[in-house]
This record gives structure tokens, C-alpha cells and sequence, in this order.
């Protein structure tokens, strides 16, 4: 067993290098998004700064930081200043829980590729989850503007709703895992049916996987569910009076909880990181790593070509959906996962 | 090692604020939350005495306990909302007659 | 030894955030305040070993319970409370009863209690023994709660729905 000085420390260092990736991660997924969309609409996306405008975010960065943080006198201060600091904290909490590969070992010391491997792991994702509302919702109300009241109210309302849908969908996959850790949901999901057919839990359970895709966008705030921040409708919803460093937290904060959710999605039902292995051992130790990366680049990419391809849904329809069909087809999936569980046990 | 005595003593500084919370304060949505401060006290001391005597049954007590206090968030919530609603203060102490 | 200091540590800030709760003038500050208080509690539970409790506190009470509160407190627009009579009575003789409330219990629970210890994580088994539990020898409370929040989510719906008269001619 390690000691403690050495735990702490591994934990430090992978605490730094999983929050610089995720960081990374946020400002190349803005990149991704607008030369996806950008070319979705027949036109380039940023092509001046740096080849193919790969600088761009760097470009953006210095721009946020450069600009006047502006802090609007009717507002009431300490919440507006906290609001987007604890949208991004529970934005970037979740990754402390999320597996990458196998454990491997450096210098003697094995570790596995997860900053801490808790027993309800999934548990701790939608805690968090849940506590993301706290940064919308206070936005929106200290913010004093009619624009940024109705946008955090919608926008918490239907955070809320499509809470339930998403963490039911989950438990279909739960059943089948038997393990609220997410280390032991990916092991469950290794093995083939059939001999080629990789059992990953999508195939039982591709309901699930469809009602925790809607529920997910809606839980972001993405297109066709981010009435909050509409910009034909609501100004720019919730974050109308923020500027500068605090907007930019506000968008760090949305595309970190996508790749949660893209990271979430393909651990428990694209079988996280398995994948054909081959090669020397270092490379072996590198393609797990290598599978997850595609599956989480395959799930931003559908979110980004969902952003530029539909419509949104008008809020009473986004709230019936979510109630009236979402909510009862994922306890149906739930009813019919434990029945089939049951009988084959 | 933590006594268990810590646990509980815990749990009855919150219940104490809880009560002291819901005497002073004027507000209707404070009482309220004064009362949940209670449960929490109370959901605490189950916890730590599950812990004492290895007994599940003090879990699922602390399940029910926190159903029952979201059922009743939901329905007093309602009730405060009418009250607004028809008397337009949330000061208890001018909620005072039946009649508006 | 570290599980006293993590237990004081989240005990200071339960006890903190109960005070502030109490202290605060505006509803809005009280709410956060609970909200610092219940997630204190659910680490004070993962400490207890309760981690499936700890998860369910986060969830429901802090995400789902005190969202709803903060949501009713944005909608009314409460604003700061009012000094008035009433609450000068209650303040008098409110705090003073209060902290000899709190260390009355104290001393009683030191007193009588004994040196019966809990370790860290002295609460044996997975989600699995609890949800047994919960569906075998708990079945009827567990089927008697569930009406209880389908009454609650009628009544709720049928008290916050606007009066017949605003509402419009379809």
C-alpha cells in the first residue's frame, strides 16, 4: 500500500494534468464547434489565426482577459460575482470520477488513470450535476434584468425536469452493471456477443442510450433545448449582464459539461476505452487511452452537427417533452431491464 | 475514532438552530427552511446511531425522512406561493387574520 | 486522528452555515447558507461510511429540495426582513434559549454516552444490503411514501395554480 505522502502527491499530479487536458479539451471543442458549424454553413469558421485557426482560442483567451470586467451597479454583487465561479466548479468537479484506461505503471508505482476510483461514482456525477443549477439559476436572479430572471428561471425549471429523465435512463445500465462504480460498469461491458459483437451496453439498452442523449442536450443547454439563452428570444438569457472573464467562465463551465457527458456516455454505453490493442507495450498503454479519445471526439462532433441542423423547441413543448414522453419511456426501459434481469438470473 | 456522542451533539446544535430559527425569523420561506435545517439535525443523529449499532435500518429511516421533507417542501412551497399571492407579504406577522 | 480533524472541519462549517442561516437578513442568503450546511452534512455522512446516503443528500436535498427553495425565493422576489416587534421579543428570548437548549443536550450526550467510538466508514455494505432492505423489509413504508408524494404533487400543483379567473379563454 502507498503511503500517504505518496498518494497525495500522485493524486496532485493527476489532479493537474486532468484539469490542464480538460482545459485544453473546452477551448479546442470552441474551435471544433465553429469551423463544424461554420462549414455546416458553407462558410470557413476562423481560418486567420494560425493554420486552419488553431490559435483561435489562444486568440480568445487573451481577448477575455483584455476585456473590461464590467460589473453593472444594480446588480447585487456577491452572488454575480460567485454565480459563475460555481457554475464552472461544478462544471469541472465531475472529472475527478472519470476513468481514461486501465491502471498503469510508472517507476514502480501502479495507478490506475482516474484521479479516485469511489464506489458510487456515477452517484457523484449526477450530484454535481444537480448542484449545476446553483450557478444558472443565481446568474439570472442577481443579474436584476427582466432578460436574465426569465432566462436563469427557465433555464433552472428545465435543468430540473430532464434531471429525472437522465438519471433513470442510467439505471437500466446500473442493473445490467450491478456496480455504481464506473471502473466496474466499463469492466462489465467487455467481452463479445457472438464472437465479433462487442458487448457494450448499448445494444440491451439503446432506449436508454437515446433518452440519456436527449435528456443531456437538454441538461447542457444545447440546441434543440437552449431556450435559456436564446439570442432571437432572451438577449442572451441568464448571461445578458455578464462581460469578459465571468462570460467566459459561463461558456468554459457549458462545453466542460458536454465532454462530461460525452465522457459519461461512452463509458457506459460505448464500453469506455476497449478496443483493438496491438503493438509494443508502450503503445499498448497509449491506445486505450487513444479509444476514448475517438469516442468522446464522435459524440462532441454529434452534438455540434445537432447545433447546426435543428431548430429549438418553444419551452412548453420542451417541458411536455421532457415530462410526458421522456419520464415514462425511461421507467418503461427501467420496468423492462429488472423483468428481463429477473427472469434470467 | 470519533465518539458517537460528537455525531449527535452535531445534530443537536442544528436541531437547536433550527429551532431558534424558526422562532425568530419573520420570513415565511426562512421558518421553512429553518424547519429542513431540523430534518437535517435529525437525519444526522439516525445516521450516526446506524453507525453505532452496524443497523441498515437507520438508513432507510434517514430515506423516508428525506422523501417526507421534499414531499413537504413541495406542498408548503404551493401554500407560501398562494399566500403571496392573495395577501401580496410574506411577513408571518402579518398573516394574522382569516380574512384578507 | 484525521477523522476528528475532518469531522471538525465539516462540523465548523455545518455550525457556520446554521449561524449564518440565522444571522442573514436576506431569504436568498439563507437558502445558500442551508445549502453549505447539507453538503457539509453529506461529507459528515461519507465519513460515517453512509456513502450511499451522502450521494442522496447531494442529489435530492441539495439539488432538488433547496433548488426549489431558491427558485420560490427568485419568483416572489422576497425581499430583506423587517426589523419589527414581534421578531425583537423572539430575539431576546429566542437566542438565549437556544444556546442553553444546545448546551444542555451537550452536556447530557457527554455525560451519559459512554466511550463507544465509530471509525471511519463504520457502516457496513454496498447500495445492494440497503436496497434489500428497503424492498423486503420496508416494502409497505416504501409503497405508503410514494402516495404520499403523488398527494404532495397534486396538492402542490392544484395550491400554485393561478386562480380561475386569470387564467385564459382557450
Amino acid at each position: 500500500m502507498l503511503s500517504i505522502e505518496t498518494f497525495v502527491a500522485i493524486s496532485l499530479i493527476k489532479t493537474v494534468i486532468a484539469l490542464f487536458v480538460l482545459l485544453t479539451a473546452v477551448a479546442y471543442t470552441v474551435w471544433l464547434e465553429r469551423k463544424v458549424v461554420g462549414h455546416m454553413q458553407n462558410r470557413w469558421g476562423p481560418t486567420r489565426v494560425g493554420p486552419f485557426g488553431l490559435l483561435q482560442p489562444l486568440a480568445d483567451g487573451v481577448k477575455f482577459m483584455f476585456k473590461e470586467d464590467l460589473i453593472p451597479p444594480h446588480v447585487y454583487k456577491p452572488l454575480y460575482i460567485a454565480a459563475p465561479m460555481l457554475a464552472v466548479v461544478f462544471a469541472l468537479t465531475s472529472i475527478a470520477v472519470i476513468p481514461v484506461g486501465n491502471s498503469i505503471s510508472i517507476g514502480g508505482i501502479q495507478t490506475s488513470l482516474q484521479i479516485t476510483d469511489v464506489n458510487i461514482g456515477l452517484l457523484i456525477i449526477l450530484g454535481v450535476t444537480s448542484l449545476g443549477v446553483y450557478g444558472v439559476a443565481l446568474a439570472g436572479w442577481s443579474s436584476n434584468s427582466k432578460y436574465s430572471l426569465l432566462g436563469g428561471l427557465r433555464a433552472s425549471a428545465q435543468m430540473v425536469s430532464y434531471e429525472i429523465a437522465l438519471g433513470l435512463s442510467l439505471v437500466g445500465v446500473l442493473i445490467l452493471s450491478g456496480s455504481f462504480s464506473l471502473r466496474e460498469i466499463v469492466d462489465a461491458q467487455s467481452g463479445t456477443y457472438l464472437g465479433f459483437i462487442p458487448r457494450w451496453n448499448i445494444f440491451p439498452q439503446f432506449i436508454a442510450f437515446f433518452i440519456y442523449l436527449m435528456a443531456a442536450y437538454a441538461e447542457t443547454n444545447r440546441i434543440p433545448f437552449d431556450l435559456p439563452e436564446a439570442e432571437t428570444e432572451l438577449v442572451a438569457g441568464y448571461h445578458t449582464e455578464y462581460s469578459a472573464m465571468k462570460f467566459a467562465m459561463f461558456f468554459m463551465a457549458e462545453y466542460a459539461n458536454m465532454i462530461t457527458v460525452a465522457c459519461v456516455a461512452s463509458l457506459l454505453f460505448l464500453g469506455g476505452w476497449h478496443g483493438p490493442l496491438f503493438g509494443p507495450p508502450l503503445l499498448q498503454a497509449l491506445l486505450p487511452l487513444f479509444w476514448f479519445g475517438l469516442r468522446i471526439f464522435g459524440f462532441l462532433f454529434v452534438y455540434i452537427w445537432i447545433r447546426g441542423t435543428l431548430p429549438r423547441f418553444r419551452y412548453d413543448q420542451l417541458m411536455a417533452f421532457g415530462w410526458k414522453f421522456l419520464l415514462p419511456l425511461a421507467i418503461a426501459n427501467l420496468v423492462v431491464t429488472a423483468f428481463v434481469v429477473a427472469i434470467r438470473s | 475514532m470519533v465518539p458517537v456522542s460528537y455525531y449527535l451533539i452535531l445534530g443537536g446544535i442544528l436541531f437547536a438552530c433550527g429551532v431558534a430559527g424558526f422562532l425568530i425569523k419573520r420570513n415565511l420561506i426562512t421558518i421553512f427552511m429553518s424547519i429542513e435545517l431540523m430534518l437535517n439535525g435529525v437525519n444526522l443523529s439516525f445516521v450516526a446511531f446506524a453507525a453505532q449499532w452496524q443497523a441498515l435500518s437507520g438508513q432507510v429511516f434517514v430515506f423516508f425522512v428525506m422523501v417526507v421533507a421534499a414531499a413537504e417542501a413541495a406542498v408548503g412551497l404551493a401554500i407560501i406561493i398562494a399566500v403571496y399571492r392573495t395577501r401580496e407579504t410574506l411577513n408571518v406577522d402579518q398573516v394574522n387574520l382569516l380574512k384578507l | 486522528m484525521l477523522h476528528l480533524i475532518l469531522f471538525l472541519a465539516f462540523g465548523v462549517v455545518c455550525v457556520a452555515g446554521a449561524v449564518n442561516l440565522l444571522v442573514q437578513r436576506h431569504p436568498i442568503n439563507s437558502a445558500l447558507s442551508l445549502v453549505v450546511v447539507m453538503g457539509s452534512l453529506a461529507a459528515e455522512y461519507l465519513l460515517l461510511g453512509a456513502e450511499f446516503v451522502a450521494a442522496v443528500q447531494v442529489i435530492v436535498y441539495a439539488g432538488a429540495v433547496m433548488v426549489l427553495f431558491v427558485f420560490v425565493i427568485m419568483l416572489l422576489n422576497a425581499g430583506e426582513e423587517e426589523r419589527t416587534k414581534g421578531s425583537r421579543v423572539a430575539m431576546i428570548f429566542g437566542i438565549p434559549g437556544m444556546l442553553v437548549g444546545s448546551l444542555l443536550i451537550t452536556w447530557v450526550l457527554l455525560e451519559h454516552s459512554g466511550t463507544q467510538s465509530v471509525a471511519v466508514g463504520a457502516l457496513p455494505g454496498p447500495p445492494k444490503t440497503l436496497g434489500w432492505l428497503l424492498f423486503h423489509d420496508y416494502l409497505l413504508p416504501f409503497e405508503v411514501t410514494s402516495v404520499l408524494v403523488l398527494i404532495a404533487i397534486i396538492g402542490a400543483v392544484v395550491l400554485a395554480a393561478p386562480p380561475e379567473s386569470a387564467r385564459r379563454k382557450d
